[in-house]
């Protein structure tokens, strides 16, 4: 457990579905932007591995909230979009 | 052979031959398994909302554990994802969504309403989730503020509505009666 409630975070801006198959659990309209998180949510066998029945690490999972307008140029301010990103995709600012 | 066009019967007892044989699955389990699934409907969770309504002390616990909290209204959550509630509050409205494909509470809620896996409803609910409130009749008091819940990963979510004005003395049989799937999913309110 990296992160810790209240933590200003950024979703990484990463495209692995272009390098070749994958399964992923970081919806892409997030990628890049930044959130702040809310709760950890425990730790889960990494899904991206599951998927392939590859051998899964336990990852780190967190609720992260992020601003409607820091999503989209017609979001609010202050209603926001929570969403459920393992450790793994989330950097420092 | 090709898969897709197999006989959906003959395939079913093919696999539930193959579970047996290989000790993976036993014919008692997917039994039970099977009238779990079928017990499994909105009722479930109107049940779970209507007793926090009148126990702050299973409130609590709902907030807490989902999953503690459905099983102790016996509802089977073994081998289920885990079971998170949040909770409508007078400042918050909380819409549960997923984006990716069609994750839904299925041990309190059943099955989901068609529009929860459209394509419309989930790239909808992310960017607009005002115009689709507003498309589900449900206006929201000014000042109240949105959360829309992504339900992308390892947990299933349902929302703990307000419950309604006009229903004080109500006995927790007549409250989770105007529980609807919507109220727990978050696109209508309860009301009376």
């Amino acid at each position: 457990m990296n992160f810790s409630p209240g933590d200003r975070v950024i979703v990484k801006d990463d495209w692995p579905e272009t390098r070749g198959p994958v399964h992923i659990r970081t919806p892409h309209y997030l990628r890049g932007h930044a959130g702040r998180v809310l709760r950890y949510l425990g730790d889960h066998p990494n899904p991206e591995d599951l998927a392939f029945a590859r051998p899964a690490a336990q990852r780190s999972l967190y609720h992260v909230s992020f601003p409607m307008n820091e999503l989209w140029p017609e979001g609010r301010e202050d209603d926001e979009v929570v969403v459920e990103i393992y450790e793994h995709w989330l950097e420092q600012p | 052979m090709n898969i897709v066009e197999t006989d959906g019967e003959a395939l079913l007892v093919a696999m539930r031959k193959l579970l047996a044989r290989k000790n993976l699955v036993t014919a008692a389990e997917l039994a039970e398994r099977t009238a779990a699934t079928d017990k499994a409907s909105p009722g479930q969770g109107a049940r779970m909302v209507a007793r926090a309504w009148t126990e702050p002390e299973y409130r609590a616990l709902m907030l807490e554990d989902g999953t503690k909290a459905a099983e102790a209204m016996n509802i089977p959550m073994r081998g289920m994802p885990p079971l998170g509630v949040l909770e409508n509050t007078d400042a918050v409205h909380n819409l549960i969504v997923c984006t990716l494909c069609s994750c839904y509470p299925r041990a309190v809620l059943g099955y989901p309403p068609f529009w929860y896996k459209s394509a419309a409803y989930r790239a909808r609910a992310v960017r607009d989730p005002r115009g689709l409130l507003a498309e589900f009749r449900t206006t929201l008091p000014d000042g109240v503020r949105i959360h829309v819940v992504d339900s992308t990963a390892d947990y299933r979510w349902m929302v703990l509505p307000k419950r309604p004005i006009g229903t004080d003395g109500w006995s927790v049989e007549q409250l989770a009666a105007i529980v609807r799937e919507g109220d727990m999913v978050g696109v209508t309110v309860p009301s009376v």
